[in-house]
């Protein structure tokens, strides 16, 4: 009755949002003298226009795929997992030891065990904190954020002493070998005569990220494990009522999304730099709680808002290269998308809803 | 009739979209009496009251009050023109004390000291006035309901309120704390104060008001000299067609024991003993009910018996012990040994509210055939079969998708009902079944229980209404401090003696027979 129809609340609202976004970056590029209708057309032109550019975007996409899912799955049991940056740091430092240290024979071995091993090393970052919620009460959100510290320094402290090659002065390891190189979207999808996606960093990553998209929505919404995250979720005395554990639950629940989190390394770390650099992550880690929250923790709202911010990303570096935008301000324009579908939710929807209300007591 | 009356309600109106929830209602409430407004769960009772206080604007209507017409925009209004509300739910600081609850947006200056001890003086005076006695120095959350609930007339007192609206003020109490509120309201209504009742409870009503209105889906559908109706006529106007209010069942059969608890033993988180040595019986074919004032253990008796919650001593289930304490103390396997659970708390235990009917439908049984035998979970044959049993159980609007928060009470208690009924338990454990569920539900619910037991089925009912623990049960066991204090046939007792059992006395009759 007293509700706005569904579509209007998924697909009105966020876009609504966006609008705002826009147009208040609008209005701060007008303020230091640039062409905002200007710096938006570049912005879809090194976006979009290009499969150059559009590899590029697939490729920040991708991350933002892993990273939401992994926040969605946690937010599904009421839980706020801020870890993916430390889950998908360490989930690179396992793809770099598959990569090194196994003789793959064949990309497609190698990228199988690295997603293994990313998966089990994510989840395993984030079982301390899950345990520690689950026996000790510690606030996931509080011990999450303090594993990014963690993980950062583990890493640092790993590739300085361990894995940095003899000589070289980068917190870096060696190259992968070759049989682990992924194919590129420029290797899958040029012919002979035309290069598709030229030098673009999307790799075969994006289709491991749809695949993760789907089995979030079956796991999620078509198994027993996903009913009882779901029930936890939303209320843990009536999961104990019905048998659910709520220790199990918070570890399961938890395991999966740093698993999640952690198979994002495939894509910077395997597909895109093919050694293990110290900042792989590069943030993707927190956008994707903006991911997660302006997709509605749904596979396929993660999946668009994912594509919105690898537009972002990608568009942004663009206008940096070719105006006198400075690259604060780029940042300063992802935050207000991240304000406004995120944070600012309900402005947007709290009018959108008077609204239709009063068009249905016209039509009454 | 010369006396004006202290409130007039004219033609007020009132839609939410295209719900009317107030169709033209016109009351009159005469001064120094006390007016009771019932109706089922949806009637409009609380809208309207909401409107009087100022919480919605009215569509189409007036108040008048002692005479001249009032308008309320917000609750400021309402208390300056003398309303004062006690809420369902409490509105007190739980961490402030009583005091400072009471002067809370009524402070007399920026210095909270002259405001307190006046009002020190105030709530002395009205505690010696009118029984309400409470510590003013105590906190909010060191109180009883019973207590908090005497703050919020205080409250309302303290900004000497001459009208007093109270929601369902007995929802909450047990027996004795709402004989002491109707000792309380009975005092203000002999200093002139004029108060409205807002229940659904009849036999209230026909205790303590003096007039009754009654409310069907919007409208007022009569008003009546209490002295002259009876609970029947009054049912009938609420729910619009006969009802009956006497539960219609043949006597039990009890056959052989299903359950069978000895010396049960439960400590709570804080280290305190809930049950305290429980040695109980449940026979196939009979409804045992546990009467009670709430908070002797019964609901940790419940949980232990569901599955969660600890315990020593031993549960026999068809003869077999029971695992208390390890890895099968829990929901599933209690449902796997042929016990069922509607539990006292829907909202926050039977139900998950904002999960669609179907998916409730299958809570707690999510492992059982009801979802399919594959990996993923069959939700077509779900649906259908939440859909065959909200047909079975009336569930009204019958749709499986819809969520469960927007069922009424007694449509959520029958979608549990349903769903715990239908596993054909061997054991059904039932906790207030007819907790803020409207009179024509209550009736079909009953049914439902006493239909259980004629299929040869044990069932024991905590519950803490002494009338619905005396028209169900077979047996009835009294539970004071975590212990069973006797047991009685409900042909061989009345309302005294378990109301004395429940007190804690031991022996009441060699108490009453000196």
């Amino acid at each position: 009755m007293d509700k706005m129809p569904a579509w209007a609340d998924a697909v009105l609202v966020p876009l609504i949002s966006v609008f705002l976004a826009a147009a208040i970056s609008a209005l701060v590029i007008l303020s230091i003298g640039e062409n905002p209708l200007n710096a938006f057309s570049i912005m879809v032109e090194g976006a979009l226009s290009s499969s150059r550019g559009i590899g590029y975007t697939l490729y920040y996409a991708t991350n933002f795929i892993f990273t939401g899912l992994a926040v969605a799955v946690a937010f599904h049991a009421r839980m706020f997992n801020i870890g993916g940056e430390g889950q998908a740091m360490i989930g690179g430092l396992g793809v770099a030891l598959v990569c090194l240290f196994i003789p793959w024979p064949h990309w497609s071995l190698a990228l199988l065990g690295a997603t293994v091993i990313a998966a089990l090393f994510g989840a395993a970052w984030a079982y301390i904190p899950a345990f520690l919620q689950a026996k000790r009460g510690s606030h996931i959100v509080i011990t999450t954020i303090m594993f990014n510290f963690i993980a950062f320094s583990l890493l640092n402290y790993v590739l300085v002493n361990m894995l940095k090659p003899q000589g070289s002065s980068d917190p870096a390891t060696a190259r992968f070998p070759e049989a682990t190189h992924l194919p590129t979207f420029q290797s899958m999808f040029s012919t002979a005569d035309n290069v598709m996606f030229r030098n673009a960093p999307a790799n075969v990553t994006f289709f491991i990220a749809l695949l993760a998209c789907v089995a979030v929505y079956l796991l999620i919404w078509r198994t027993r494990l996903g009913y009882e995250l779901r029930s936890f979720g939303q209320s843990e005395t009536a999961a104990v009522y019905a048998g659910i554990s709520p220790v199990k639950i918070t570890i399961v629940a938890m395991l999966i999304s740093g698993g999640l989190a952690g198979l994002m390394a495939l894509n910077t770390t395997m597909g895109e730099a093919e050694r293990l650099v110290l900042n792989a992550t590069e943030g993707a880690g927190f956008i994707g709680i903006a991911v997660a929250l302006m997709g509605r923790s749904h596979p396929v709202g993660i999946l668009l808002a994912a594509l919105l911010f690898g537009f972002l990303y990608q568009g942004g570096t663009e206008l940096a290269f070719w105006t006198s935008i400075p690259t604060q301000l780029i940042i300063v324009i992802q935050a207000l998308v991240i304000l406004f579908t995120g944070a600012l939710d309900n402005m947007v929807r709290m009018p959108l809803e008077k609204i239709f209300l009063n068009i249905r007591k016209g039509d009454a | 009739m010369t006396e004006t009356a202290a409130i007039e309600l004219k033609g007020i109106s009132k839609a939410f979209g295209p719900v009317q929830a107030n169709k033209d209602i016109s009351i009159k409430v005469m001064p120094g009496t006390i007016h009771g407004i019932i109706g089922e769960n949806g009637a409009g009772k609380s809208t309207l009251m909401s409107i009087l206080y100022g919480f919605y604007k009215a569509d189409r209507g007036e108040i008048w009050i002692n005479g001249k017409k009032t308008e309320i925009p917000d609750s400021q209004a309402a208390i300056a023109a003398g309303i004062g509300m006690v809420f369902q739910h409490f509105k007190l600081v739980q961490n402030f004390s009583v005091l400072e609850n009471v002067i809370l947006g009524a402070e007399d200056g920026a210095l909270l000291r002259p405001s307190l001890n006046k009002a020190r003086g105030v709530l002395k005076h009205l505690a010696e006035e009118y029984e309400l006695q409470v510590d003013p120095e105590a906190l909010i959350e060191d109180l009883s309901v019973g207590h908090q609930q005497r703050v919020e007339i205080l409250k309302a007192l303290y900004r000497e309120a001459d009208i007093l609206i109270l929601d369902e003020p007995t929802g909450v109490l047990t027996p004795a704390e709402a004989d002491h509120l109707f000792r309380i309201l009975n005092g203000l209504r002999e200093e002139g104060k004029t108060i409205i009742l807002i229940t659904h409870k009849l036999r209230e009503i026909m205790e303590i008001t003096d007039t009754v209105s009654v409310m069907r889906r919007g409208e007022m559908t009569a008003t009546v000299k209490t002295a002259e109706t009876n609970p029947e006529q009054l049912a009938e106007l609420m729910v619009g067609r006969k009802v009956l209010l006497q539960v219609d069942k043949v006597p039990a059969k009890p056959a052989e024991p299903v359950l069978e608890v000895s010396n049960l033993r439960h400590i709570d988180e804080d280290g305190v003993e809930r049950l305290k040595g429980i040695d109980l019986t449940v026979r196939a074919g009979e409804i045992v009910g546990i009467a009670g004032v709430s908070g002797n253990g019964q609901s940790e008796l419940m949980h232990v018996l569901g599955g969660y919650g600890h315990a020593t001593g031993s549960i026999k289930m068809n003869g077999q012990e029971l695992d208390l304490t390890g890895k099968h103390s829990d929901g599933r396997s209690r449902r796997d040994r042929g016990i069922g659970h509607v539990p006292e708390d829907r909202h926050h235990e039977g139900l998950i509210l904002n999960f669609s009917a179907w998916e409730n439908s299958v809570f707690g049984y999510h492992h059982g055939p009801e979802t399919g035998s594959g990996m993923l979970m069959d939700i077509k044959a779900m649906k259908q079969e939440a859909q065959a049993k909200m047909d079975r159980f009336d569930v009204r609007p019958p749709h499986p998708w819809l969520a469960a928060k927007n069922f009424s009470g007694g449509n959520q208690q029958k979608i549990v009902l349903a769903r715990e009924i239908e596993r054909n338990p061997d054991l059904l454990l039932i906790g207030q079944p007819t907790r803020g569920v409207d009179i024509g539900a209550i009736e079909f619910i009953h049914q439902q229980i006493v239909q259980l037991r004629d299929a040869g089925k044990a069932i024991l009912l905590v519950s803490v209404e002494l009338d619905e623990i005396m028209s169900l049960s077979d047996r009835i066991a009294v539970m004071f401090d975590g212990q069973i204090m006797g047991e009685r046939l409900p042909s061989e007792t009345d309302q005294t003696e378990l109301g004395l059992l429940m007190a804690g006395v031991t022996n009441p009759k060699e108490l009453a027979h000196g």
